[in-house]
């Protein structure tokens, strides 16, 4: 079936369509990464929004039931280069045009992915309208990407939390990084906000000996304090931080309670923006699993996944309150804080990786440290 | 943290000659370090005994030491210029185990020199076999299971209880030498005999076959602060049990899940922790099972490789520039990313292209060679094609193998073999043809990939392929649809495929292509999937929508490649393409470099303004053409593969540079060239040419045997032989498949005894100057490839070289040559012969430059840009201050079952120089050089055939005089008898035990003689020749070898060696 791209400049891109027959709006951004789509389909960060693979072949893997970071695809439509014909992997479950289809998201192939990739680095993510039905006039889609809203001040934590709060207690089983011994007996209790939190961050406190509790991102911050947690963790999550002034006072609320803190993602912004410093768009964001990451205090640098579009403002932060302790080497763009007086850090990458590098998971035994057993 | 400033000066060691398992990309990682190096202010010292390399050029190190790569020279070296430092990783094998022989000897303490790059811990580790499955084990990695034997019992009471197959791998030999499957018990008590001789420390590896594994390998780079970057990851289709070097690969891996790949990545870094591999680059191979993940470390190599190389080649990341880098201190993330330039090295490459690699082989040189692949690398170069796709990429690499497929295709008709299932089953060279020719029969994807063992992802992809070609068949060149068209076209099939599908011609597919708007586009290799802008140039073909890097405003000139290497066209071609690249930014010219091989420095993005990594097809080429719109195509450097392009280019309107297309064919044309010499008045071997079996036969008949004969249009003789009489003569056209009208059989007549020289000259037009003269020293009949070489002659008389010069001169203005010839000549009773002349750049180019230090390929460069010999200052032969010997190296024991003995057609990989002031000392060293240094005393071992029984006399009685005692087979014995010199009797082998195939075994034999007779190889020297290969000892196949070899014995025997660097060389010879 034919499938169209339109984007908000006029481009418009003609290919074939897989996955469900549907027409879709969201921003179009690309993700560099090589292998790993199932994990990047399935990341809730990705609402509202369209990924581009640059990688050529997709699909080749399939998709099976380990590699979820949450119960369903979350992007609003997945565009690749040449989507692989057949499946070959001894794990694969079903093939991704299948599970595209079930879940109802469409999906563009045989489209020039890098003349898409080349637009967005000049132009800035766009919006887009993606269409697999038949006569969709091209035009019409065009339209349709100018006049749709966008994500920019919008509250997308909504639509991706949990609605109740819940226990998770799967860890990551046989897919351990290597050498990591993992710990299964449940000695501290972390508070996780799910503001559409990947799994892989799940796992690994599991792996970590955490008995964790999922809660929904609107969850007054007393009413986490009364779980007596040893930890919170702001999870990653899709849109723009600016659009959720209510969680960001419930975080100033729990900083203030002197609590270990983890921020990743949207987390590291929501307490970035809790102490007062600004966030802005990120041309076209990072989203890839090749960014290295320098550490302040160590000078290393870790090869690190990472999916946002915003990042935190250096100028607005406070040095008193707190230090920036990891930057991007591409871009020199904030990538960790830690607040100086309290037991608070985040960053903005991925340290759960899934999919990525693994250089990063030490934090988490970093931050597990400070929590009382 | 900046460089170290502690140390001022480094010792780079090359690799050597090329040979099978150690080639061009040595080079290439080379060349990238030094200029690094010297960048960041060192003094830099070289070492390599390579003339034909780029990093060898002077201008590349301040000290630059042409020498036999041995522990006592480069210790000479080392006393000399007294470095601070010795960088062991950017010279293959042949670096790190002249680094370890130095530091185990004490050389490197004596003298204060430290070991940077890699420690000899991490390189013991990472070599030692059992070393290294210790370092894995406790890292929590798991290797194989295998024991170390020392000797065969202990080999076979493994294999009896793991089973077999096993895996023999000697311990500390290149490119996998010795290395073996055994399937039985009785092939591995053999097989692990060999090994057991070839591993300097006398131990092989019995390991647990993976055979049907899928294999992996990743380019990893570590610095001092533990970080950490994957540079790339390589998939190969051959599944284990092919050696990686003789597999076909790609990157990016495309069958590993994240989950997997992040586990490799974990595994990479364990293994350069757990081996020590402080700073540098590393390459790393897996083994994974494709029914349940597991997976096995293989081994890695602490340096770059010829994996390394592909990968720079493939992402853009240069892993040999950025190891040189480290070794000197910096960190990965304060070294610039050269393409971005706003990113730094700290990062991994992210590919939204595929990479496809094709080895190449040579096994029809090579008659007797088993073309099975297995451990042991067999290939003499390889392919990389660039495409946005697998099935593009893997299109491209197959047009530009050279190899006769214009894509993915299956085999002519006449080599169809009768069973394809065993052509899948069975790895070897033509292993891609039977999967084209099984799917193109109905058979499933899922057997092809049961046969083959490749992951049934790429077996559909070929099926996909297979399916569009036969789409394609259904229409006609006026019948395809457009839209077909390009979806072919996406899918990287050739014009030249499609006008055979259709039976018209490729000009006609390019018309019909172009009238629908189906043209190429170009994208650029940018590290980064484009997500920063890039910088460098460095270009693909794809049909997609968007073009990068437009052509520039500049005036250009594209410079033809030399393509894949092979035997007969390696790199003294890339050595000139490179130089021509140097020349233009000289002058303010763009260059432009067209080439589709992955070894070398042409290919590296920073020796020209502006690469386009693509086959050289006309096609491919033609495109670029159309786009570029340079000033001119530079041909006379890429060898036959430019020059084949040149007529057809040259019609299709583009300019070519230099000579004309209409000269080239002239001395390519054996009747206009023939015709030529006689209005020149210079004599030629009497010939003829034959289209058949009944003319061939009439021309021999006139002109007399012994004949010589040859297909035209070849380079490195190819099929080339000599005809003793008429039966081989027949034998011979029978063979000749490829006899048109087109391409006829040339016959000459066969100079026996006559001496060969060759020159090669640069001419403007008017004036003609000769770079060089080289005297061949094996007798006329070797090819020129292949002979031991001298510069200057040593036995040519001062008359004879005059009408060298003389013949030169007019042939070249005769052709009004702008640019470089090269011409063969013979003298045979006092008469000089011109046997052929090539106006373009010849295999000696870059041998002749290093001994004279006169570059002529740039000088050429200019000539054929319209400079005059006498505006560049050019205008006299340059004087040559001491004797350079060229010498070959053969590839016989890499090709177990090929007769190691010299002919017409060209055998040897690659090529070293040993220079001195006296000839002997410069032989002495140009053999040690090629790894078979002559012996000072012991036992001469002759056999030779009745013609040379009379002049063996004096060579015999020659090493007895010098105190060799003296071995014979029966009639050599007697002959020597005759004379009253003392000699053993030894029985050749069809005589029976003890014979003199023993005598080698046992070591009693220190240097051997054997010459063969006449056309055909006959099994008792053979015998012999194939000893001396497998126990390594020195073995001479001519008379006039022989006498060189005693002028050598003597000479070193009288006075050792002594080094001097080039640069102190063309100091003291312009002081004179």
């Amino acid at each position: 079936m034919r499938g169209i791209l339109a984007l908000e400049d006029g481009t418009v891109f003609m290919g074939w369509g897989f996955g469900a027959r549907a027409t879709v709006v969201g921003e179009v951004v690309f993700n560099t990464a090589m292998t790993g789509y199932q994990e990047i389909l399935t990341d809730p960060s990705y609402r509202g929004q369209m990924v581009v693979m640059t990688a050529s072949h997709i699909g080749n893997v399939g998709v099976n039931e380990e590699d979820v970071e949450s119960d369903r695809p979350q992007v609003t439509a997945f565009i690749v280069r040449a989507l692989s014909p057949v499946v070959s992997n001894w794990r694969a479950k079903e093939s991704l045009e299948a599970y595209l289809a079930r879940h109802g998201v469409p999906g563009l192939s045989e489209v020039d992915t890098r003349a898409i990739t080349r637009l967005i680095r000049i132009k800035g993510a766009m919006k887009g309208a993606l269409s697999t039905e038949e006569g969709i006039d091209p035009e019409a889609l065009v339209e349709m990407a100018r006049a749709w809203e966008g994500l920019e001040g919008r509250d997308m934590v909504r639509e991706v939390t949990c609605a109740a709060p819940y226990e998770w207690t799967e860890g990551s089983g046989r897919w351990q990084p290597h050498g990591f011994q993992p710990d299964p007996e449940p000695r501290r209790h972390v508070v996780v906000y799910d503001f559409g939190v990947k799994r892989s961050i799940l796992r690994r406190l599991v792996d970590r000996g955490c008995r964790v509790t999922v809660v929904p991102a609107h969850t007054p911050a007393d009413e986490v304090l009364r779980l007596s947690p040893d930890g919170v963790v702001l999870s990653n999550g899709p849109g723009d931080p600016a659009g959720l002034p209510g969680i960001v006072s419930t975080v100033r609320q729990l900083l203030e309670t002197g609590i270990p803190i983890f921020g990743i993602c949207l987390g590291h912004q929501l307490i970035a923006q809790a102490i007062g410093a600004r966030t802005y768009k990120l041309p076209f964001g990072h989203h890839g699993s090749n960014h290295p990451v320098r550490e302040g205090a160590t000078g290393r640098v870790q090869i690190t996944a990472q999916n946002h579009n915003y990042a935190v403002d250096p100028d607005t932060l406070d040095p008193r309150e707190a230090v920036i302790t990891h930057i991007n080497l591409n871009d020199g763009t904030v990538e960790g804080l830690a607040l100086r007086d309290r037991p608070v850090f985040s960053v903005q990458y991925h340290p759960e990786a899934h999919p990525g590098p693994h250089d990063a998971d030490p934090l988490f035994d970093q931050w597990v440290k400070r929590l009382g057993s | 943290m900046p460089r170290r400033t502690d140390i001022r000066s480094i010792l780079v060691i090359g690799s050597g000659p090329i040979v099978i398992g150690q080639a061009a990309e040595f080079d290439y990682s080379g060349t990238q370090a030094l200029k690094a190096l010297r960048r960041e202010g060192y003094r830099v010292i070289l070492v390599n005994s390579n003339p034909a390399t780029i990093m060898t050029d002077p201008e590349f190190a301040d000290a630059t030491y042409i020498e036999p790569l041995t522990p006592e020279i480069v210790e000479q070296i080392i006393a000399r210029e007294r470095p601070e430092a010795l960088l062991p990783t950017l010279g293959g094998q042949t670096a790190l185990n002249l680094a370890m022989a130095l530091y185990e000897g004490g050389v490197l303490e004596r003298y204060g020199v430290e070991l940077i790059g890699a420690s000899p811990k991490a390189i013991r580790i990472a070599e030692d076999r059992l070393a290294f499955k210790e370092a894995m084990e406790r890292a929590g990695l798991e290797v194989p299971h295998s024991i170390l034997a020392r000797s065969v019992e202990e080999a076979v009471a493994f294999a009896d209880r793991v089973g077999y197959p096993v895996l023999i791998r000697p311990s500390f030999t290149l490119g996998g030498t010795g290395a073996g499957i055994a399937r039985s018990r009785e092939e591995l008590i053999d097989r692990v005999d060999l090994a057991l001789r070839l591993s300097p420390v006398g131990s092989a590896l019995i390991e647990e076959s993976l055979l049907g594994w899928k294999e992996f390998e990743l380019e990893v780079m570590r610095d001092r602060h533990d970080n950490f970057v994957v540079v790339c990851a390589i998939e190969n289709l051959d599944p284990m049990g092919v050696h990686t070097g003789d597999s076909i690969t790609l990157a990016p891996a495309q069958t590993l899940t994240d989950k997997e790949y992040q586990r490799m990545r974990d595994w990479g870094r364990a293994v350069m922790s757990a081996v020590g591999v402080e700073t540098g680059g590393s390459n790393v191979q897996f083994a994974v099972n494709p029914r349940d993940g597991r997976m096995r470390v293989i081994e890695m190599n602490p340096r770059v490789s010829r994996s390394s190389a592909l990968a720079s080649k493939a992402t853009g990341f240069p892993i040999a520039k950025i190891a040189a880098l480290l070794a000197v201190g910096y960190t990965l993330d304060e070294i610039r990313n050269e393409i971005t330039r706003r990113t730094v090295a700290a990062f991994e490459p992210a590919l939204d292209y595929v990479v496809v690699k094709i080895p190449r082989w040579a096994f029809e040189k090579f008659p007797g060679a088993d073309p099975t692949l297995g451990p042991q690398m067999k290939s003499v170069g390889e392919v990389m094609a660039i495409g946005r796709t697998f099935k593009e990429a893997l299109q491209k690499a197959m047009r530009g193998l050279e190899i006769g497929a214009k894509g993915f295709e299956g085999f002519p008709p006449d080599r169809r073999p009768a069973d394809l299932r065993q052509a899948l089953a069975c790895p070897t060279p033509d292993r891609l043809r039977a999967v084209h020719d099984a799917l193109m029969e109905g058979m499933s994807v899922e057997e092809v990939s049961a046969l083959t063992g490749y992951d049934p992802w790429f077996v559909t992809q070929m099926a996909e392929l297979v399916e569009r070609e036969r789409a394609l068949r259904r229409y006609t060149l006026s019948t395809v649809p457009a839209a077909l068209l390009r979806h072919a076209k996406r899918e990287g099939f050739s014009d030249a495929q499609l006008a055979a599908f259709w039976g018209c011609s490729e000009t006609e597919v390019r018309r019909r292509r172009e009238a629908a708007g189906i043209r190429p586009r170009y994208a650029q290799v940018d590290t980064c999937a484009a997500e920063f802008e890039a910088y460098t140039p460095y270009l693909y073909s794809t049909y997609e929508e968007s073009d990068e890097a437009p052509p520039t405003d500049r005036p250009k000139v594209v410079i033809l490649g030399s393509g894949p290497n092979r035997i007969g066209q390696g790199i003294e071609f890339d050595y000139s393409c490179c130089q021509a690249a140097f020349a233009l930014r000289e002058m303010g010219l763009e260059s432009i470099m067209v080439n589709s091989n992955p070894e070398t420095v042409s290919t590296d993005y920073d020796t020209s303004d502006r690469l386009y990594f693509e086959p050289l097809t006309f096609e491919d080429v033609l495109n670029i053409l159309e786009r570029e719109r340079p000033l001119g195509v530079i041909v006379q450097f890429g060898g036959q593969t430019a020059l084949n392009l040149t007529m057809p280019l040259h019609r299709a309107g583009a300019r070519i540079l230099g000579t004309s297309p209409d000269a080239i064919d002239l001395a390519e044309d054996r009747g206009r060239f023939s015709a030529l010499l006689r209005d020149l008045d210079i004599p030629q071997p009497e010939h003829g040419t034959a289209t058949s079996i009944e003319e061939a036969l009439d021309v021999a008949q006139r002109i007399g045997y012994p004949v010589l004969v040859r297909p035209s249009y070849v380079l490195g003789g190819r099929a080339m032989a000599i005809c003793y009489d008429e039966e081989t003569l027949r034998a011979y056209m029978r063979e000749a498949v490829w006899v048109s009208p087109e391409r006829p059989v040339l016959i000459d007549r066969f100079l026996e005894d006559a001496y060969e020289a060759e020159v090669d000259a640069v001419a403007d037009g008017k004036r003609v100057v000769i770079g060089g003269i080289l005297q061949h020293i094996e007798e006329a009949g070797v090819h020129s490839g292949d002979s031991a070489c001298v510069l200057p002659p040593y036995k040519i008389s001062r008359y004879h070289l005059q009408i060298i010069e003389e013949y030169t001169e007019r042939i070249a203005l005769a052709l009004e040559v702008r640019g470089l010839i090269n011409i063969q000549f013979a003298i045979k009773d006092d008469i000089v012969y011109v046997l052929e002349a090539n106006p373009r750049a010849s295999r000696t180019v870059p041998f002749i430059s290093k001994a004279t230090g006169v570059p002529l390929a740039r000088i050429a460069t200019r000539v054929m840009l319209g400079q005059t010999l006498e505006e560049i200052g050019f205008t006299r032969s340059p004087e040559v201050r001491a004797f350079f010997v060229k010498e070959a190296v053969l590839p016989f024991r890499k090709l177990p079952g090929a007769d190691a003995v010299l002919g017409p057609e060209m055998k040897s990989t690659g090529e070293v120089m040993g220079w001195a002031e006296r000839f002997g000392h410069a032989f002495a060293k140009a053999e040690m050089a090629a790894g078979d240094a002559l012996p000072l005393s012991g036992t001469v071992l002759l056999s030779v055939n009745d013609f040379d029984k009379g002049n063996v006399l004096k060579i015999a009685r020659d090493f007895h005089r010098m105190g060799f005692r003296l071995m014979a087979t029966r009639g050599t014995a007697e002959a020597l008898r005759r004379v009253g010199l003392p000699v053993e009797g030894v029985n050749k082998v069809s005589e029976g035990s003890p014979h003199v195939v023993d005598a080698i075994r046992e070591g009693r034999v220190q240097l051997i003689l054997n010459t063969p007779l006449g056309p055909r190889a006959y099994t008792d020297g053979m015998r012999i020749r194939q000893a001396a290969v497998r126990y390594g000892v020195p073995l001479l196949t001519t008379l006039s070898a022989a006498a060189a070899a005693v002028q050598a014995i003597r000479a070193i025997r009288d006075r050792g060696f002594t080094v001097k660097s080039l640069q102190e060389y063309y100091e003291e010879a312009l002081r004179r």
